[in-house]
Parts: C-alpha cells; structure tokens; sequence
C-alpha cells in the first residue's frame, strides 16, 4: 500500500533548483533511505513531502488522512519559552502521563518528563524528538539525520528501535542519512539523491552502482558487505526502473548495470 | 459602580491585562516587538481615517492595525529583511497618521489621548468595547492555543501534524489588531506593545511552562494597571505611562527572583 508518492517532483529556492524530476514512492512497512552529498537537496524532498516546501513542478500524493511522524534534523529551541519535555511531546494533541512515560523509557531516556526542553543533551534531545514522533503512532515515520548527537551504541539502538517500530506498526519509514554503513544494513531501499535521483534500490545493487560511486567513492562498498546481512524482502523492493527518459544524461549502461545485478537478488 | 471614572479606568485596565497576557507571551515567544510596532503604531492612522469619516474609533482603528499587521505578516512570508521593512513600516505609519491628523480641526482632536491613552476618560460604552474585544482575543487565543504552541515551536513539526501553520500565523495577527484597537485608549498607541512585552517578560523566569508564562504575564499585567493607575492618582502623573512603569518595576524585580527554568 502506497502511503505518499512524489512525481516529477521539483524544488527550488529562489531561482535555484534544488530538486528535479524526483519519483519516488514510500510503501507500509518498507524502510527507504536518502543518502546524498550535502545540498543534494535530501532535507528539501523530505520537507515537500511534509508539505512545508511547495514543490515547483510536479506533485505528491498521499493517502488521505496519512497520519505522519517526523524527527527533524534538529530543531532550535530558545529559552524564551518554558517548555517540560512532556509538554513538548503533548503538543499538539494531548497525551496521558503514562504513555509519555512510557514512550521516554522506549526511546532510552526514562524519567526526563520534567525536564526544561533547553536543558537536554544532542542524543538526549534527538531521542526526545523520536518520542514525539512516535507518540503520534505514525503510519509513515520522517526522520531527516535523526541520529545527529548520538553516540555509536546509541546510534545502533536507535535504528534497532526503528526496525522494532517497523515491524510492530507496520508504518512506513523515510530516512535521511549520513550514515552509510548503517543505512545500508537498515534499509530495505535506498535512494541516491543528487538534486534528482541518480540511482535506486535495495543496498547492494545502489551500492554496485556507478552514479553512487562517483558520489561516494568506493571505499563504501567494501565495508557494506561487513554490515548486510540477510534481510529477506517479501516485497519487489528494487525499485528503480524509473523512467529512462528522466535519466537523458546519464551514462546508457546505467539502466543495464543494474539490472544485470538485481537478478540474484530475485532469484534468492 | 461603574459610575466612578477610577472604577471604569481600573476594569479597563485589567481587560488590556488580560488579552495582553497571554498575546504578550507569543509576541515574546515569536520575536514580534517590531511587528507588534507597526500595527500599534498604524492605529494612529486609524484615528485620523476615523475621525476625518466620522465612523467608531474601534472600528478606525482596529480596521487600520489589521490592514497593517496583514501586510507586515505577508512580507514576513516573502522573507524581506524583516527588521529593517518593519522599521519602515512601524514608523512610517506613525508618521502618516500624525500628519493625517494634522489635517483635521484641531479642536476635535488631543493626539496626545491617542498617543499615551486616556484610561480615566474611558465611558460605559467604551468599557464593554474594551471588555468584548479582550474577551475575544482572549476567546480565540484559547480556541487555538495547542495549535498556536506548536506552529510557535517548529513550523514543520506543526505541518506534519497536520496543522496549518498560515492559519495560526493569522490568528495571532488578528488578535494582534484587536489588542491594538482595544489598547488604545487604555495606554495608547506607544505604549501598547510595552503591555504585551513586559508583563510576559517579567514572567519568564518564574514559569515552568507556556500555560503558567501566559497566567502571569495577565496577572502582572492587572498588576501593572492597577499599581499605574494608583501611582497617576497619588503622583498625579498620567496614567498610562504610570502603567508601563509599574510593569517594567516589576520586570525588574522579576529578574531577581531565582529563575525557575
């Protein structure tokens, strides 16, 4: 079931285009990730799917009343005013003393409740955005570099909670990501983002690909075979079949590259 | 009751404190001094269109300030240089309303009522003017407060809840005109956005948290008024500067109590 879709999707800002011809689509239960070098305009995709940036071409779709969770790369909170991590995680809808306490203790940080939102930690904070996020059960999860300010065990807990939540819910989940290794393990798909999309699929064969290379360089690929490890997709996960037209510039073997390569994958 | 002029002046006082209150706290929380400003200031202009038409000066001045607050919100929007397009704005519009004013018999107007308030001339009917227009602001702030909090946090996470943060950028720009027109006479149009900024500054450091911020910035806001209103009568200073001063009395002592968050 398709929870949101972007077609021919642009962005720009001022006369700058920061995003192009974007198709892409977020099924239930699937984790897809963003990976791109700084202003390949992976926070501008993730806020016109919020609908905060309004997209200058093409359009996104979402299934009506998608109720969406989202953790965002950080959030400036000021001083001027006083804001009780569980106050922060009431708004905007009310929530029970119990479920928040709950929800704080899930996401690694029990007992923060009465804390002034200006007095937490980086991880502490992201954690208390992921609670947030979560307590609006979400059906498709946003989490733009949401592990930001966390440590390496915290960051491995983190992503084992999104794998948890997937798996428990059902929602679908969208991330944006730094994070190489670990995205590669985590994700069902990913999507590599360069002000368009130069290439999409599960791990391995975006990872095999050329366009991800050139971006990444090919220390990555190596290291990724450290971290893949079986996760069996009941789905047709790789996805990138998009439109050959879109992709006028591009080297020609690239359709054929990775093609050839989704082939085992299938057959496994 | 309502037949002692200090009786009125006291009741208008405290509806001023009570919109103001709450309002003050997003005007603080969102960093709208200057927007809060030009409005005030626009309802100079209203003064001056509504004496030269002949139409209510609430209605002048609250149609005015509105027109005012929906063009600064629309540039806001269109991401000018705030500061320096609201210094323009807030001044500019003082400017033309004097001048408007200037136009009219000077018998009919005291500029000086409008500019720094005439609490101790408030009439019956300007009291339930004041009053309705307060509980209104008051009323509406209410209705959207949850919303208004998270649009006020982060516009996206307000967005991807669902909300509309235009539609509360609104609410608060309409309350911000209603305040404006409603102030006017209590503390006039140069004063207007002490009574928003002050009280709920002096009550930051003693709040937990936005509900209890907004309470007392409306209580020492009533504070304020009456405390004003006693230093005019015993002082004989006028009213509405005496007002301002108690507030910013209490900011200061406001600052000395431990900080609380």
């Amino acid at each position: 079931m398709t929870l949101i879709a972007a077609r021919g999707l642009g962005a720009s800002y001022g006369g700058v285009v920061a995003l192009r011809d974007v198709d892409m689509q977020i099924d239930a239960g699937e984790i897809v990730t963003v990976v791109g070098p700084n202003g390949s305009g992976k926070s501008t995709l993730v806020r016109a799917l919020l609908g905060v940036v309004r997209p200058s071409a093409g359009r996104i779709t979402r299934r009506a009343g998608l109720r969406i969770g989202y953790v965002p790369q950080r959030l400036a909170v000021d001083d001027r005013m006083p804001l009780s991590v569980a106050r922060f995680l009431s708004l905007p809808d009310r929530r029970g003393r119990g479920e928040i306490s709950a929800m704080l203790g899930r996401v690694g940080v029990p007992g923060l409740e009465g804390r002034q939102l200006t007095s937490l930690s980086g991880g502490q904070f992201q954690r208390v955005l992921l609670a947030r996020a979560l307590l609006a059960d979400p059906e498709l999860l946003i989490l733009d570099e949401a592990t930001q300010g966390l440590d390496q065990p915290g960051t491995a807990s983190f992503y084992e909670l999104i794998e948890d939540v997937r798996r428990e819910t059902g929602a679908g989940i969208l991330m944006v990501s730094h994070d190489l290794h670990v995205v590669m393990a985590a994700s069902d798909r990913v999507i590599c983002l360069n002000g368009h999309i130069c290439c999409q699929g599960q791990p391995h064969v975006v990872t095999a690909a050329p366009e991800y290379r050139a971006l990444f360089g090919l220390g990555t690929h190596g290291t990724m075979a450290l971290y893949q490890h079986a996760h069996d997709h009941d789905h047709d996960a790789c996805d990138h079949s998009h439109d050959p037209d879109h992709e006028s510039g591009h080297d020609p073997d690239h359709g054929h590259a990775h093609r050839e390569r989704e082939e085992p994958a299938h057959a496994g | 009751m309502l037949d002692d002029f200090l009786m009125r002046a006291g009741l208008a006082g405290l509806a001023v404190a009570l919109a103001a209150g709450p309002l003050g706290a997003f005007v603080v929380w969102r960093r709208m001094a200057y927007f809060g400003e030009a409005t005030a200031h626009a309802a100079i202009l209203g003064v001056a269109l509504a004496l030269g038409f002949q139409v209510s000066l609430f209605a002048g001045t609250l149609a005015v300030a509105l027109a005012m607050a929906m063009t600064v919100s629309a540039l806001a929007g269109r991401g000018l240089a705030m500061d320096t397009a609201l210094g323009v704005l807030a001044h500019g519009a003082l400017a033309f309303g004097l001048v408007a004013v200037s136009f009219l018999p000077a018998v009919r107007v005291d500029i000086s009522a409008y500019l720094f308030g005439d609490i101790l001339a408030v009439g019956r009917a300007e009291l339930a003017v004041i009053w309705t227009g307060a509980l209104a602001v008051l009323a509406l702030l209410l209705w959207r407060w949850s919303a208004l909090l998270t649009v006020t946090v982060s516009e996206d996470l307000a967005k991807a809840a669902g909300l509309d943060p235009a539609r509360e950028r609104l609410v608060l720009t309409v309350a911000l005109a209603l305040v404006v027109a409603v102030a006017l006479q209590v503390v006039g149009a140069l004063l207007i956005v002490a009574m928003l900024i002050i009280p709920a500054a002096a009550a930051r450091p003693l709040s937990r948290s936005p509900e209890m911020m907004a309470l007392l910035a409306t209580a020492l806001g009533a504070l304020a008024a009456l405390g004003g209103l006693w230093g005019s009568l015993a002082f004989d200073t006028p009213a509405g500067p005496s007002i301002v001063v108690a507030a910013t009395v209490l900011f200061a002592l406001s600052r000395l109590a431990p900080r609380r968050a």
